[in-house]
């Protein structure tokens, strides 16, 4: 058999984070009960016209700025005409002619090392609505919460070869306009869509081989087996002699198998013109400049001043980052805490074990950085056992409790009271002779039984520093005198 | 004399002094209405009922100090194309026969805001394709000047309303001529203001690039102070535009005293009707002896106008109406089989012959591969006309057209040959295209006794210059009947001899 390579180029479609529709005022919320979010604009009602949500330029902008895109400063919005009944005008408002942004590229990071993925343009469009099918009725009916809903189309070059180029590719761009604040971009709730092109030819090979378009994938997984599947059908039918149909397809995760849906002779003509209701927009360099200089510190150059400035290890400064809202959860605390190495040992062991353990996205978690700091400081005093520490930040974790005021409430605050521990040690030493007489006939191991009696008698609030010194100290006295005690008996 | 005959200005000030009640003008008006609305049919709805209680509720308004516009009390007919929330607006059409909007058209709150009663909506061709209004789905309007006659269109029942006195003043909507062809043949006064003064907001879309709603009126200070109180900035169309010049009225009265008028020799060539033309040529005589300054001059790009106009306008439309689709409102077909079928079957059956021949046309020059061959070419040729008209501006104050190449047709006569009916808008559709104002007055009658229009276009924003102009020549006019001079014969200069001063 021939050694084949993939071509694979991506649309991905990402919903913007705006509160608002892209060409009215509905609220763009999710889940809500259907058609609440709706009006004459997102519904195509006759003599409705659309009025340009300037937020939204704003965020295309910034996912473009982000992803080293060149701004068209005056772009058009188009019609896509093309009947389907979630599109309540027939025709969807997007941009061909001249999108907002064009000719980027992102750097992507895969096990055979760097790359870049050339971006051939980003243009704003619309959401349309969601068609639900009533078995029980047995009709459709439509929801247009979604309609109008803004979204980026991000279209690369087929730059990419394998799915694990894809798939950091992707992860690339969630983590840029996450970072970049435009979108959330979760796949299972469609708020980033993916279209996966991709052709087959011999390796080493210049030219491109015909192309399928492939639809319907869900999650990153679903991805990187569609894309498997869809290069193994394609060099079977070329081994088999067979031409590759140039169609859209269907991907069925279940059956991981794709279906063919449209071929190219079925292409709808989608009578793509100027849209004559929205004049071009006009983006000046003032507003540029603004949104430029708005935007945050992006992930490589975060990663990099963890590890200059806060001396963390690389692959510490790679996890901590890999999203904006854990990154900025961790440098507050670091900040508050003082001791950003100590901060990160906590979020790397801590942090993640519960958000694992509680199945949470890193953009889910939410818990005031001072109460953190807090709790660090307290251990870092020995004000507090790391043992009731981790019990404690649970509660910081999950319901964001002050752990000043807990550890005082639940009285887990470690008080040096000498006398007291003396009381303890003595009344330790005295119910235990057969420990202590191991103990001090050389048998070190046996302290830690010691340590362990003692901590448990002063319900934790004790510094087991102190415990092992105070222990040692009453050890000492118990064997001098001990000591006293036999001289004494072999001068009688 | 009763009230019916009154301009809307007059009335308006008469309900002001005290000497009649906006009740009053209601009743002149539904008088009228009922008298003659069995042969004219030039509403598709009306509203006596709320007419009637709108009035009072004025009367008691403009008693607290509500109302105090110059329009205030005086009833008008809304053209059907313009949404008025709660009321049933078909354009029309079969397909939107039972559409009732929940919304409101920008203009309806403005006539609200000045006080105005809305008494009805008006006949119209079908979407605002047609010449004559009788593409409509719901019967034929006929010009009230002559009876047999079509009253143009597409704003038929608006002009017909207003020439009938069922009506003080009117909205229409120009989109290549509905407003100004319609005045013409009825022998009332209509203004297509400039792109973006009026809010489209609530105007169903024929063509968005060349819509604008514009008054139709008895005379010039009537749709000027219409004018008034429709125009202005609306955030909720994206193409309105924020003017501060718009108190139109205060333009009224000067004279045109070394004013410049240009006629465009191409607009008097082959085609136009001998009578409308030598009620034209008149006019200029007139204009001269006002003391201004007309000049001919030579529009080269005349010949584009309409093929251009019909590739744009069909194009957007297109577009437009491919909402009407039978799944959220209006018409669905009885029967039919699956999604495909539905769209198809309520599509052919919902709209009509004129509608669907500009939809066909619109899509075949938007499809891939013919797209930079009509569409594309027809928007360069709408920048070639541009620069043409600019240039013409420069030197100009107004130019001069006739609004029509003839006058009023019989009833029946236009729509067999639909081409010959599209070179009919020859004279109108480029202040369309180029988004300019232009005014239409009657400057005549033929000997059937049918009005003839005349046409003041300006360059944008110079609404106040063609209503000077238009208003003057209004007074001239006037003064001109009284004296019984009107069949008066005139001799022309030769206008092949080029730009000669007349």
């Amino acid at each position: 058999m021939k050694q084949y390579e993939m071509v694979i180029g991506l649309e991905v479609h990402v919903e913007l984070a705006t509160k608002t529709k892209i060409f009215c005022g509905c609220s763009t919320e999710f889940g809500k009960e259907p058609n609440t979010h709706t009006c004459p604009v997102c519904t195509g009602m006759p003599g409705s016209l659309p009025v340009l949500n300037k937020k939204v330029v704003e965020f295309a902008l910034r996912a473009g700025l982000a992803s080293n895109c060149r701004i068209n400063q005056t772009c058009k919005f188009d019609r896509k005409n093309y009947f389907y009944p979630d599109n309540p005008q027939n025709y969807q408002i997007s941009q061909l002619y001249i999108p907002i942004c064009q000719d980027g590229w992102v750097e992507i990071k895969t096990d055979t090392g760097k790359k870049k993925v050339r971006i051939h343009e980003m243009h704003m469009e619309e959401d349309a609505g969601k068609l639900i099918h009533d078995e029980w009725a047995d009709c459709s009916l439509v929801d247009y919460n979604r309609s109008g809903v803004p979204l980026i189309e991000i279209v690369s070059e087929p730059d990419m070869r394998n799915s694990q180029e894809v798939i950091a590719y992707l992860e690339k761009l969630r983590c840029i306009m996450q970072y970049a604040g435009v979108s959330d971009c979760k796949l299972q709730e469609g708020s980033m869509r993916v279209d996966v092109n991709l052709s087959v030819r011999e390796a080493g090979s210049e030219s491109l081989g015909i192309r399928t378009e492939m639809k319907n994938l869900n999650s990153f997984k679903a991805i990187a087996r569609a894309i498997e599947g869809e290069s193994e059908r394609q060099i079977e039918l070329l081994e088999e002699g067979k031409a590759v149909i140039q169609e859209t397809r269907r991907w069925d995760d279940n059956k991981e198998a794709s279906f063919a849906m449209r071929s190219k002779e079925d292409a709808r003509d989608y009578r793509y013109f100027p849209d004559p209701d929205l004049p071009p927009v006009q983006i000046s360099d003032e507003w540029l400049e603004t949104i430029r200089k708005s935007l945050p510190e992006f992930r490589e150059e975060k990663m990099k001043r963890y590890q200059e400035e806060f001396k963390l290890p690389a692959y510490d400064a790679e996890i901590l980052t890999e999203s904006r809202s854990l990154a900025s959860l961790f440098e507050e605390t670091a900040v508050s805490f003082g001791n950003a190495k100590k901060t990160s040992n906590w979020f790397m062991v801590e942090v993640l074990r519960l958000m694992k353990e509680r199945g949470m996205e890193p953009e889910e978690i939410s818990f005031t950085p001072k109460h953190l700091a807090d709790l660090l400081s307290m251990l870092e005093r020995k004000e507090i056992n790391s043992q009731n520490a981790k019990k404690v930040f649970e509660r910081i974790f999950d319901q964001d409790i002050d752990p000043v005021i807990y550890i005082e409430e639940k009285g887990l605050k470690i008080v040096e009271d000498l006398g007291r521990l003396n009381e303890v040690i003595q009344k330790v030493l005295d119910e235990n002779p057969g420990p202590l007489k191991e103990l001090l006939d050389g048998k070190e191991k046996v302290m830690g039984f010691f340590v362990g009696k003692v901590m448990k008698e002063m319900q934790g609030k004790a510094n087991p520093e102190s415990v092992r010194k105070s222990l040692a100290a009453g050890i000492e006295k118990v064997g001098i005198e001990k000591a006293g005690i036999e001289k004494r008996k072999a001068k009688e | 004399m009763g009230l019916e005959t009154l301009t809307a200005l007059e009335l308006a000030e008469k309900i002001r002094q005290g000497q009649v009640s906006v009740l009053d003008g209601v009743k002149a008006v539904f008088e009228q209405i009922e008298r003659k609305e069995g042969t004219i049919h030039a509403y598709l709805d009306l509203y006596k009922e709320e007419a009637f209680e709108r009035a009072a509720q004025v009367e008691k308004g403009m008693a607290e100090g509500k109302y105090s516009g110059p329009l205030c009390g005086v009833p008008i007919a809304v053209k059907d194309n313009i949404c008025i929330q709660g009321k049933r607006t078909t354009c029309g059409s079969k397909i939107l026969e039972n559409f009732v909007p929940w919304y409101q058209a920008e203009v309806i709150e403005r006539l609200e805001k000045a006080g105005m009663v809305i008494i009805g909506k008006t006949n119209m061709d079908e979407f605002a394709m047609g010449s004559t209004t009788e593409t409509s789905a719901f019967g034929v309007t006929r010009n009230p000047r002559n009876t047999d006659h079509v009253p143009g269109g597409s704003s038929g029942g608006s002009c017909a309303a207003v020439a009938a006195s069922e009506a003080y003043l009117a909205l229409g909507s120009d989109t290549g001529g509905s407003i100004r062809q319609p005045s013409a043949f009825c022998g009332v006064t209509g203004i297509k203001p400039t792109y973006g003064t009026v809010s489209r907001y609530g105007l169903v879309a024929y063509a968005s690039s060349l819509d604008q709603i514009g008054p139709v009126g008895k005379d010039t200070a009537d749709c000027a102070a219409l004018l008034e109180v429709i125009s202005g900035y609306d955030p909720k169309d994206s193409t309105s535009l924020q003017r501060e010049d718009l108190c139109f009225s205060q333009a009224l009265g000067g004279g045109i005293e070394g004013m410049r008028f240009a006629v465009p020799k191409e607009y008097l060539t082959e085609g136009l009707s001998p009578e409308v033309r030598s009620a034209f040529m008149v006019v200029l005589e007139e204009l001269v002896q006002m003391g201004a300054i007309v000049e001919f001059i030579s529009l080269k790009t005349t010949e584009f106008m309409i093929p251009a106009y019909y590739v744009i306008a069909s194009a957007e439309a297109s577009s437009n109406l491919e909402r009407f689709d039978g799944v959220k409102y209006g018409f669905r077909a009885r029967e039919y089989d699956g999604l495909h079928d539905m769209y198809k079957k309520t599509r052919t059956e919902g709209f009509g012959e004129e509608v669907k021949r500009r939809i066909m046309l619109g899509s075949f020059v938007l499809s891939s591969g013919y797209y930079d061959a009509y569409y594309l070419k027809a928007l360069k040729a709408r920048a070639v006309m541009k620069q043409e008209f600019d240039r013409a501006f420069e030197k100009y104050d107004v130019i001069l057209a006739p609004a029509a190449p003839y006058t009023a047709p019989r009833l029946g006569e236009s729509l067999k040959d639909p081409l010959a009916m599209y070179l009919g808008d020859i004279y109108t559709v480029a202040v369309n295209l180029l988004g300019l104002p232009a005014v239409c007055l009657p400057c005549g009658k033929d000997k059937a006794g049918l009005p003839i229009g005349l046409q003041m276009i300006g360059d944008c924003f110079m609404e106040k210059k063609i209503l000077r102009a238009a208003h003057a020549y209004e007074k001239r006019r006037e003064a001109f009947i009284r004296f019984g001079s009107e069949k008066k014969q005139v001799v022309f200069p030769e206008i092949a001899k080029g730009d000669a001063k007349v």
